[in-house]
């Protein structure tokens, strides 16, 4: 609202529209007192001067600025306000009140301009889009590399960890110890051992005369087997430590190192169960492809394995798409083939799935030549084949080429995840804004038509409270003349559709109370409303209020046939300045923590075609008040208490 | 400076620009505003014409240009800026209500000068002039006369400013009855439409829109 604030008189001038059209008198407005309206203000920022007109740092009151807190800045002999910040980061802040837009100057650090930010009482979620998108990157890494140079520090120091901890570290950064560091060597050395035993046993050693060449593997195969069982011993009593250090087992077993070193043993083991069992021996041959398996687990030990893996993974999409028209390509071309070859004799084009294999071929410019067109119609379209094969897969591959490469310079989540972020971000933001703007009003209508109340129980009872000028200092915040301006535009508003402004938690309670409606009870008298009076001011314990014999005059009373009062805790305002002095304010008042108070006049004396007269006199069934409410003697106010801990006294004034 | 006239210079930028998208034949909003440039008459003409001091001018003006920087506001400019002061409900229909009173030479703009003059009728004028202008914002059609259907149309947009989350629940038929209760208290003769005189003198008798005019004078 504030961006706009120039045009506040534009909008009042407005409200002539609604004037003819209400039914009854509008609020008064609030005086325009102070002569100060069009002052220039300098700004003194460590030497650097700025000027702007006292209005415009008025429109945002929750800031340092445009708070009363800049007087503890004043100068007086330089009659100036001096700060000693840094006049190039105060050259955004000063532009953010001039155009209501914050932003992010690129060059400076995120750090500095953030201490900016909050001396300055402005919170970095309302920058503008257009920059906002980089202050969060920057604010990501900074912390990231905060974060890194902290683990680096922590490893240096140990603290006291027991010994499954320990393991833990060891086994997952192998530079920590040298225990670790053995230990990640001997493991690694004999997953090459494994590796290579795997190979060689398949080699043809040399023949033993009469029969013919076999593999090492039959020849030596004792060796051969105690080899594989060391190192299957190895890789099981690695694989239980693991398991044992393992700060979240389950978490451990479902990670794919652990999968892939399952995988890795699981052959040899059912190889044992399994010996002698002439049936199943083409499947236990068939298990043996996956001891393969075990040169994977050099992913552990080198980032970039697992680096490539990460990419795979994350180029998925695209490399679905390489696969997808590939598989495309493919089946035409074969098609187109097969019928063009089908008339040759002695064609190896003998199906469509046959021709599959040349199709491969051609496409990524193999050309083994086992099949070859011999038709003219097939020479062309194999051409066609191989000049197509070389477009369709060169093109997915600088993709995936260039996601490494991203992935391998800044290892960082998934793209979708933080886009998604963002975008919730930015509409949390906006609502932030709007319910600002909404909530100030609802409490300042609370703390404006408290303070009537106050005026009016004080006119009467001037006896009763001593120190009235204090309660109303303290009731009368510093608002500024803009919000007051507004807040009373809002106010003509309501007035004029004789409706009032609630937010979206009582809106939702009262659609639940109209539904379980009773009749009310014919008790409320005077008295009630002394008593909520006296409840509304009874703010500090030691003060005496006892309950006024005499009544007050029911004229006032007329004009209000309901207070609503309302009190509970609204988390949903957070974060900002004004919100924080509220709660300071409140925890005064009422001596409970945590309350807050709306008030709202509900229905007007004259006009018949007006609805809440029926509404106000609703009572609610009737619950303990968890408030301290200081007067014991308050029978006639009815308290609700919603799920949400939020509090509502209804008091029937007449 | 005179406005450039609005075509003429599109069409300059147009091709200068070389920005009109041929693909969507259409020019967007922003382009359109930062081509068509005013500048309003000097602050003494503007003295003379209206009922403001200089120094009322200057807020004004320094508040009218931080919003719109080039001089003039379209409609949908006017109105997101109108809808800033009411963040809960939905004020475009009174909005587009109020642009069409304060467009008085019906350009689809408006310029500072129309923004001032209809300020300074509401700000400064009589009670007369204030009630003029505001049976002229009823009266869609400027016809002379407001009928129901107009009058119902304002009403609504007036009850959809307040949003969705009032105390009690707005019920549907609201702006019918109030509509109703103001047709019974200024339709003297009871003919279905309510004639400038008619309301004017229903409202002078009425006091609670007399002591509500009076508002406006201290607004600026």
């Amino acid at each position: 609202m504030a961006t706009v604030a120039g045009w506040l008189p534009f909008a009042r001038a407005a409200a002539i529209g609604w004037m003819p059209v209400a039914n009854c008198p509008m609020p008064v407005a609030p005086m325009d007192n102070s002569k100060r309206k069009d002052e220039l203000i300098i700004l003194n920022v460590s030497g650097r001067r700025f000027q702007t007109w006292r209005t415009t740092l008025d429109r945002y009151p929750d800031t340092l600025l445009g708070s009363s807190e800049k007087d503890f800045f004043y100068n007086e002999e330089i009659k100036e306000y001096f700060f000693d910040r840094d006049p190039d980061a105060f050259r955004s802040i000063l532009n953010f009140y001039r155009t209501g837009k914050l932003h992010y100057p690129r060059h400076e650090c995120i750090t500095a301009y953030d201490e900016e930010l909050i001396f300055f009482g402005i919170i970095p979620e309302i920058i503008g889009d257009c920059c906002y998108e980089e202050y969060k990157d920057r604010k990501r890494e900074n912390m990231e590399r905060l974060q890194d140079d902290q683990e680096e520090n922590k490893d240096m120091k140990l603290p006291h960890m027991n010994f499954r901890e320990t393991m833990w570290r060891a086994f997952e950064n192998p530079h920590t110890s040298t225990m670790a560091l053995v230990f990640y060597y001997v493991t690694g050395f004999f997953i090459a051992i494994s590796v290579i035993t795997n190979v060689v046993e398949t080699v043809p050693c040399g023949s033993t005369g009469n029969q013919k060449d076999m593999p090492c593997g039959e020849r030596y195969t004792v060796a051969f087997f105690c080899m594989d069982t060391a190192c299957v011993m190895i890789f099981t009593v690695e694989y239980l430590l693991r398991l044992f250090a393992a700060p979240s087992r389950y978490r451990f077993m479902r990670s794919v190192m652990s999968i892939i070193d399952v995988v890795a043993i699981l052959p040899y083991y059912i190889g044992l169960v399994m010996t002698n069992n002439e049936d199943v021996s083409g499947a236990f041959v068939t298990l043996r492809v996956f001891r393969v398996f075990r040169i994977f687990k050099f992913s552990r030990h080198s980032q970039g394995l697992r680096i490539l893996g990460y990419t795979l993974k994350s180029c998925a999409s695209e490399l679905g798409f390489l696969l997808f028209s590939l598989t495309m390509a493919i089946i035409i071309f074969a098609t187109v083939m097969f019928y063009a070859e089908k008339g040759s004799s002695s064609s190896k084009f003998t199906s469509i799935p046959a021709s599959f294999w040349y199709t491969i071929v051609t496409m990524t410019t193999l050309g083994y030549g086992d099949m070859v067109p011999k038709t003219i119609a097939g020479k062309i379209f194999g051409s066609i084949c191989s000049l197509s094969g070389v477009l369709v897969i060169a093109l997915p591959v600088p993709v995936i080429v260039s996601n490494f490469s991203r992935i391998y310079h800044q290892n960082q989540r998934a793209d979708k995840r933080r886009a998604q972020k963002v975008k919730k971000a930015r509409l949390a933001r906006i609502r932030i804004s709007k319910c600002g703007t909404t909530n100030n009003f609802l409490h300042n209508k609370r703390n404006g038509l408290l303070n009537e109340l106050l005026e009016l129980t004080t006119s009467t009872n001037c006896l009763l409270f001593q120190d009235t000028e204090e309660d109303e200092q303290k009731l009368t915040k510093s608002t500024s003349l803009l919000e007051s301006q507004h807040h009373h535009l809002l106010n003509c508003l309501e007035k004029t559709t004789a409706h009032v402004f609630v937010d979206e938690q009582m809106y939702a309670q009262n659609c639940l109370e109209t539904t379980l409606q009773t009749y009310p009870s014919r008790s409320p008298s005077i008295s009630s409303h002394d008593s909520s009076a006296g409840t509304c001011c009874g703010r500090r314990g030691k003060r005496n209020t006892p309950q006024p014999s005499s009544h007050p005059t029911p004229t006032p009373l007329q004009e209000l046939s309901a207070i609503h009062i309302q009190c509970g805790d609204r988390p949903s305002h957070t974060a900002s300045r004004s919100n924080l002095n509220r709660k300071a304010d409140e925890s005064g008042w009422l001596n409970s923590r945590g309350s807050r108070i709306t008030t709202a006049i509900i229905s007007l004396p004259s006009p018949p075609a007006l609805t809440p007269d029926a509404d106000s006199l609703r009572r609610p069934p009737q619950r303990r008040p968890p408030l301290a409410l200081d007067h014991p003697a308050t029978p006639s106010i009815q308290t609700t208490t919603s799920s949400a801990g939020t509090n509502i006294i209804k008091v029937s004034a007449l | 400076m005179k406005a450039k006239n609005r075509d003429q210079s599109l069409s300059d930028s147009r091709e200068l620009d070389g920005s009109y998208d041929q693909l969507t034949d259409s020019v967007e909003d922003d382009f359109e505003l930062s081509t068509v440039c005013h500048r309003p008459e000097s602050m003494d003409k503007l003295q003379e014409q209206t009922k403001f001091t200089k120094k009322e001018l200057q807020v004004l003006y320094r508040g009218f240009k931080n919003e719109c920087p080039c001089g003039v506001v379209n409609e949908e400019n006017f109105k997101i800026i109108y809808s800033q002061f009411f963040p809960q409900g939905d004020s475009s229909m009174y909005a587009h209500f109020l642009f069409e009173a304060f467009d008085t030479n019906k350009n689809g703009s408006v310029s500072f000068e129309d923004f001032v003059f209809g300020l300074s009728i509401i700000l400064r004028g009589t009670v007369n002039d204030r009630l003029n202008w505001a049976f002229n914002l009823y009266d869609l059609n400027k016809d002379g006369c407001i009928t129901k259907e107009e009058m119902l149309d304002i009403m609504k947009s007036i009850y959809d400013m307040m949003g969705k989350y009032t105390y009690p629940n707005m019920q549907d038929d609201i702006p019918r009855e109030h509509v109703e209760s103001f047709f019974q208290k200024m339709d003297r003769n009871k003919d279905g439409v309510v004639t400038i005189e008619e309301f004017i003198e229903s409202c002078k008798k009425d006091e609670n829109i007399m002591q509500s005019m009076q508002l406006f004078d201290n607004v600026i």
